[in-house]
Order: structure tokens, then sequence, then C-alpha cells
């Protein structure tokens, strides 16, 4: 370790003030603290400071998303051999499935982070700032929201698409309007829809392959179709709330558990990283309009309960990684809380009563970080209001 | 009894214990101008170089309003003035006389005293200026009054002074120094109390006395005024401290500048912490010695907050009851930010050890990170205990945009209340920077 730090002093100087490599200081600075957390002392103000930094806390995200990952990584193979009628059992072939599995994630995580951390490195020379460990979460986010057989250089583009016009167009983490992750999914979403929605997408592996009468759809896509009567009579799969609740269904890679979301929040709320308020507003909101439709029979979910709406989708992984983005969320307390609740009630919306959007909470959370700032300036101004009136 | 259940108690190793150490009698004094604002940088000077000064003789006062004298807190001889950058006065410095001599300075009898006699007495004596006037923090302005008078009587500061302890022996000019401040208000003398607080605090004539409770920075007197009577747009008030109560009651008891004090030898470097009597604006030398073994240490007048970073020989601060030594912390740390390889205080839960919230740590300077632009949200709000939104008022700040800075109550803050923002920020903004700054805009063009 001493050698290491030791080459790193050595190779510095290279890299500072006229060094011949001072043009990518920032680069090296950005490998460099990953490292080693600098001798940097306080210089004004406080002469201390708290343990906590940004990259601990996007990296305590990126923790929270591990479970996530190891069961999409899981459930890809899982519903590959489902499809081929081989390994039926959950703990069959599992070896061959987490292989399977990994042979289709791993190149997506690859791509997703080298073509971000490519990016963000090199605006970080032509800008001459800092790189920032937003992307530590964003590259993660990327692919858990991907369907299974997305090609590669799709996700290259989106990548590069977000990171560029979402972000560093911006100013960099910090300045962006709309989550960076979710950017990616929607310009997909749009520009290749038959990539990311329908039938085919859900399940790795070649067709011909499948058995007879196959039909890769979702439970989402099910209930849509047929209702709680369709989620019951699903085959070869089992689409009952037992299964939704494991994760054991056909889905983006890591929205399908809803044990592993839970975990990554239980993690992200003991933390405090993930704000409580939002992720239980846009529970409550969600809830409370499936019920309402369920109620009032509006949907077109026939007879499914709103519990299990909190469980199809990507209901659950959009409330507790996506929403509760802190750069591009509501920022005030009150704030958060309309927030969350009107993410709930739109996304809700979107998925019951939208025939042509499979599922709302993308949309429904870029959305509402459209109108996050102008929430908070509703807050902020009765703040100020509240000051104002107490002068007179 | 107001319970303030926002804040964070910083608990460091080295608390000073309540004994009165013995060190040898500091023969350097310094009274430093940049220890307070609203003052121009280069005051005009009163002596010269080798000149003789009384206690309570005039060192320098202020060009815009000369009748602001900082007077020399001992007798003695001027031996150095300090220049800083553009000819700056940094420090007069006073080698004192083995017995203090005072300047008597004659006392009205308090009863019949105007409002002008008193204040020009303070003026003269050099004990105007251990007042404080907000907004901004700055030196009283004397053709002013002040809707009221603040006094914190408790600090909940990291490793702070007990004050019960500070006020101990001082119990009469205290009392003698609030009936002073009863007449230069219109309003009422405030003083915030603590459920420890000592009955010289808690039975204070002359004072409206409110209870606090809960986590720093509930000693803040901004706070205390925030939850007692908030200032808006033209309003002033006064704020001193304790200890300068006395000083101010044994002026008007004894008509001599008797600026005594008890301070606080406090920090994880200290190696027997406790209390030590002596004289505003003393040398620090004589106070570390034998107390600090390792060379590797920032020496700061105040608390690791707030306080300033002083050389080893320097001064104690015009304000400053306590004097916290802590490690350097300048050697890089192999994956620090994942694995830390000693503890560390934190808000954040993110570490274990919020397990252990008893837990004393010792401390450095190391940042622990680098900045960043703002990213987290919601984690100022969980110190500050005020209606405020403490980020976006420094974002108005940084867009310099006035009315928003008057409306997120720029008015009611001052650095120490935003301190812990600082401590416990993510990205590493310099949260207290930031407020001066915008302060100084507020109060130089607004």
């Amino acid at each position: 370790m001493k050698l290491f730090e030791n080459l790193v002093q050595k190779v510095k100087p290279y890299f500072e003030g006229d060094g011949k490599l001072h043009r990518f200081h920032y680069a090296f600075e950005a490998i460099e603290t990953l490292f080693f957390v600098p001798g940097t002392e306080t210089e004004s103000g406080t002469h201390i400071r708290d343990g906590i930094d940004l990259k601990r806390t996007m990296f305590m995200v990126v923790l929270a998303l591990i479970p996530t990952l190891l069961f999409g990584i899981w459930n890809v193979g899982h519903q590959h051999f489902l499809a081929v009628g081989q390994y039926g059992g959950a703990l069959e072939g599992f070896a061959d499935k987490v292989l399977f599995g990994l042979g289709k994630v791993l190149p997506i995580v690859v791509v997703s982070y080298g073509v971000g951390l490519a990016i963000e490195i090199a605006f970080a020379i032509f800008r001459k700032h800092p790189v920032n460990e937003g992307f530590f979460v964003t590259g993660m986010l990327i692919p858990l929201i991907m369907p299974p057989t997305i090609p590669l250089w799709m996700v290259a583009l989106a990548t590069a698409f977000a990171v560029i016009l979402g972000k560093e167009a911006f100013g960099g983490t910090g300045m962006n309007i709309l989550n960076i992750a979710l950017l990616a999914r929607v310009f997909l979403f749009f520009a290749y829809p038959t990539y990311m929605s329908g039938e085919a997408v859900w399940v790795a592996g070649n067709p011909m392959d499948f058995i007879d009468g196959f039909s890769g759809a979702t439970p989402l896509g099910v209930a849509y179709l047929n209702g709680a009567s369709g989620l019951a009579a699903a085959q070869p799969f089992d689409y009952g709330l037992t299964s939704l609740i494991i994760g054991t269904v056909p889905g983006s890679i890591g929205e399908t558990s809803v044990v592993a979301i839970l975990i990554g929040a239980v993690l992200l709320l003991i933390t405090g990283i993930a704000s409580w308020r939002i992720m239980g507003s846009v529970v409550i909101g969600a809830f409370g309009m499936a019920t309402l439709f369920t109620w009032f029979d509006l949907s077109f979910y026939q007879g499914v309960p709103a519990v299990t709406h909190l469980a199809m989708g990507s209901m659950l992984f959009a409330t507790v990684f996506m929403a509760t983005d802190p750069v591009t969320g509501a920022q005030t307390h009150t704030g958060k809380i309309i927030y969350g609740l009107l993410i709930g009630m739109f996304g809700m919306i979107i998925r019951t009563l939208n025939p042509a959007y499979p599922d709302g909470w993308m949309l429904a959370i870029l959305l509402m970080n459209v109108f996050a700032p102008t929430i908070d300036h509703f807050v902020v101004q009765s703040n100020i209001k509240r000051r104002m009136s107490r002068a007179l | 009894m107001k319970k303030l259940s926002r804040g964070f108690d910083i608990k460091l190793l080295g608390r000073a214990e309540n004994v009165t150490l013995n060190c040898d009698w500091p023969s350097l004094y310094a009274v430093k101008p940049p220890d307070v604002v609203g003052i121009g940088p280069i005051p005009k000077l009163s002596v010269d170089i080798g000149s003789r000064v009384r206690a309570g003789d005039s060192l320098f006062f202020d060009k815009q309003r000369p009748q602001i004298h900082f007077c020399s807190p001992v007798s003695g001889e001027v031996i150095r003035v300090g220049r800083g950058p553009k000819r700056a006065i940094t420090e007069v410095v006073v080698r004192a006389d083995a017995e203090t001599e005072y300047k008597t300075f004659p006392v009205p009898p308090l009863d019949a005293a105007s409002r002008e006699d008193i204040i020009q007495l303070l003026l003269d004596s050099g004990a105007w200026v251990l007042m404080r006037e907000r907004p901004f923090n700055v030196v009283p302005n004397p053709d002013r009054t002040p809707r009221d008078i603040f006094i914190s009587c408790f600090d909940t500061a990291p490793l702070a002074a007990d004050q019960n302890v500070l006020i101990e022996g001082k119990e009469e000019a205290f009392q003698t120094g609030l009936k002073v401040l009863a007449k230069l208000t219109s309003g009422r003398v405030h003083l915030g109390v603590s459920p420890t607080s000592s009955d010289v605090f808690t039975r204070a004539s002359a004072a409206t006395i409110t209870s606090f409770s809960g986590p720093h920075p509930a000693g803040n007197v901004g706070i205390q005024i925030h939850h007692v009577a908030p200032i808006n747009k033209g309003d002033i008030v006064w704020t001193i401290k304790p200890q300068d109560v006395a000083i101010i009651g044994r002026l008007f008891q004894k008509g001599i500048f008797d600026a005594k004090r008890k301070v606080a030898i406090t920090g994880p470097e200290v190696e027997r912490p406790g209390y030590i009597d002596t004289v505003l604006g003393a040398s620090v030398e004589s106070m570390l010695k034998g107390q600090v073994a390792r060379d590797q240490v920032r020496v700061i007048s105040g608390n690791v907050l707030t306080g300033s970073h002083i050389p080893r020989d320097g001064f104690l601060g015009l304000f400053d009851d306590q004097l916290t030594v802590i490690e350097q912390g300048n050697k890089p740390e192999f994956f620090g930010w994942l694995v830390p390889s000693y503890p560390r205080p934190s808000l954040s839960h993110s570490f274990a050890a919020f397990l252990k919230p008893k837990k004393e740590y010792a401390v450095n300077t190391n940042t622990h990170g680098c900045e960043r632009a703002f990213v987290v949200t919601g984690e100022y709000e969980k110190v500050v205990p005020m209606d405020i939104y403490p980020q976006y008022l420094l974002k108005s700040i940084l867009y310099s945009d006035f009315e928003q800075m008057e409306g997120l109550g720029i008015y009611e803050v001052v650095e120490e209340d935003l301190a812990l923002c600082e401590f416990i920020c993510t990205s590493k903004q310099p949260v207290q920077q930031i407020l001066r700054s915008g302060l100084d805009l507020v109060r130089i063009e607004g």
C-alpha cells in the first residue's frame, strides 16, 4: 500500500502545474482521490469536517442497488431457462442461470459505466473541474432499468445522450433538471419502442428455442389484458403475489424483486441517504390511487388489488431509487411530500388509464422532476411571506 | 422551556474539567482588529511602538467612528504592531507590567446616569466593543438604540466552556452589568438559560429569562433570539457574553477596565484540560506549555466550529473564552471514504458509530473529502433549529439576490448559527464564508 502511495506521489508532479500531463490533471485527481482521501486540511470556517463525503454517499446507493443487481443476474438466467423448458424449480441449475445472467447483464453494466465515465472525465478535462461521483450511481441504475435483451450499442447511445444532454449541458452533477438514468431509458423508449416494450424483450435467448405457446409477457402486460384472472392463469410462469414479491417474473433487469428492492430501501433509510418523505408519499399516493380505481372499477386491470399493483412493474424500484434522487427531486421537507404524492398518483393514473404506456413511473417521475422546482418555490415563498408578515 | 430538537452535539475528547490550572502569567497581550466586523481594515493607532499604556488606555480606534476605542487590557509597553496584506493591522501587542496599573474613569451613579453618559463611559473604556450588533454581528452603532439585548448563558459548542464555571466569583459584577445593559435598550435584556444553569443566571434580576434545551446550536444566542423575538428587517439587537457583562459591571463598580476572563483549555491534544484565569487577549504560549506533546497540531482560539487558527504563541481572540487544540489531518488516507482508518464524528448514519451516540472522538483538521456542488438536500435543516431554509439562503447569496436573502432570513443568522451546516456538509461547501460574503454585501450595499 505504501508502495502504491509512493508511486502515486511520484507521478503526481506530471499532472500538476507545468507538468507534461497537466491537461489530464482532473482525470488523475479522480483516480487519486478514489484510492486516497487527500490530506487536505480545513482552511476557513470550521476546523473539523464530518466524515461523510459525496463518494461515500454515492457508494451507499450503489451498495443498496447490489441486491437488485445480483437478483437480476440470476433472474435473467431463470427466465431464460423457464422459457426453454429447463430447470423449472427456482433452485435448479443455479450455476447455469447465474452464468447465463452474467453473460447478459455484465456487458450492459460495463458499457454503461465505460461510456458514462469516459464522457464525465472528458468533460472534467475540458471544463477543468473535478470529476463528480454522481455517475457511480447512474452507471448502475441504467443497466437495472433495461430489458435483458437490449443491444449494447443502444445502452451506449442512451447513456451518452443522457449524460451529455441531461447533465453536462446543464453544468454537471448537482445542476441537472431530469434524472439521468430515467432520461436514458425514456430516450430508448421513444426512439426504439420495439426494443423497450412488448412481449418479446423481457426474456433473453433465441425465441426459436422457447417452448411452444411461450409468450414472455410481464405480469403487468398479462394483468392489463386479462385482469386478475389472467395473472392467476399465467403459464409457464407463476404470477401470484408471492412470485411478484420474490421477483421470479420477467421484467427489466433490476425491477422485479420486491425483496431485493426493500433490502436496498432499508439501507437507504437507515443511512438517511434517501428521503423517507419521498418514498413514503409515493407509496401512499400510488396505493390510494390504485384503491380508488379498483373501488370505482375504472381500471383496465380487472380485479387487480392495490397491493398487487405496488408489487408489479417498476413501481417500487422507481420509488426507492429514482424518485429519491436529491438533485432532481423536491428539496424542501413539505415539497418532498407533495412531490412524492403526485408521483404516486400520476404514475398510477398513467399505468391504469392510459393504454399507450405500459407503465407510468418513468414518465411520472420525469414530469415531477420538471415541476419539483416549482413546488419548492411555493414552499419557500410561504416561508418568505411568513417572515414578511411577522415584520408588520 | 423551549425544547429544540434539531441540532447535533459533536462529541470530542478533551472537555475541560472543573479545575483551575496554574500556568505562568502570560507576559504578552494583543488586541486584534480582525476579530471584529464593521470597522475599517486599517484603524487609526492611538499609540506608537514603545508607548506606555495603562489598562483602559486606547490602542486604536475606528477611522469612520472615532469614538469607538479598542483599549489595552493590561498596562505595559506597546512592542509590536502586526501588519497584514495592504498594511491592514492584524494585532497590537503589549508587554504587560508585573502589576497592572488601571486608568480610572469617573463613574456616574448608575441609577441617575443618563443613557448618553453610560454609552460614553463604555466607549472610552473599551468595553463597548465587547458587545455585538445583529444583524451582521458588527460593532454596535452608538447612535442607535437596540430593540433588545440578548445574552446566552450556556454554550453548547463542541467542548465549550461551562458558563457556570466562568461566572463563578463574578456574580455581583454580572448583576451590575445587567443593570447597565438595561439602560441601553428600549426593550428588554433577555437571558437564555439551560436546565443546568446556575442561580446567577436563572435568578438574575433586571432581565427576562427564557429556558432552552436541546443539542448544539441551542446555546447560540442567534437561535435563542429567533425563538424569543426574531429579528425583522430594520430591527437591531445587541448581544454580549456573560463574562463580558461582568467586565462592564466591574467598570461601573470600580471605574476601571478590568478585562479578566476565565478561559477553558480543551481539545483531544491537551493533556490536562481545565480552566485558566487570565485576561482578554492573552498569549496562549504559557498556557500550552507542557500541555501539548505533539508538534503537528492546530491551536484554535474558540471552538472547532467557529474559532480562529492562531500560532502556538498567538493570542486569544477578543470574544473567545476557549482554547482548543486538535491534531492536524494532513495525511492521505487509503480508501478513507470507504473504510475509515480511524473513527470520526459524523451526523451520517452511514457510519456504524451512530449506534454509539455517546462516544467521544479525537478529531483532526482533515476535510475528509473534496468540495463538490450541492447534491444532498435536507441535511442542513437537521442542524438548524430555526424556521429557515439554509440551502436556499446560501444559494441566494451565491447569486446575489438581495430581496431573496432578506426574505429567507439573512438578518437572523451569523456564521456561528450555520457553522454546523458547514461541518456536516457532504459537498464540503464553505458555508460560513458564503454567509459572511452575503452579510457583508447586504450590510455595505443593501
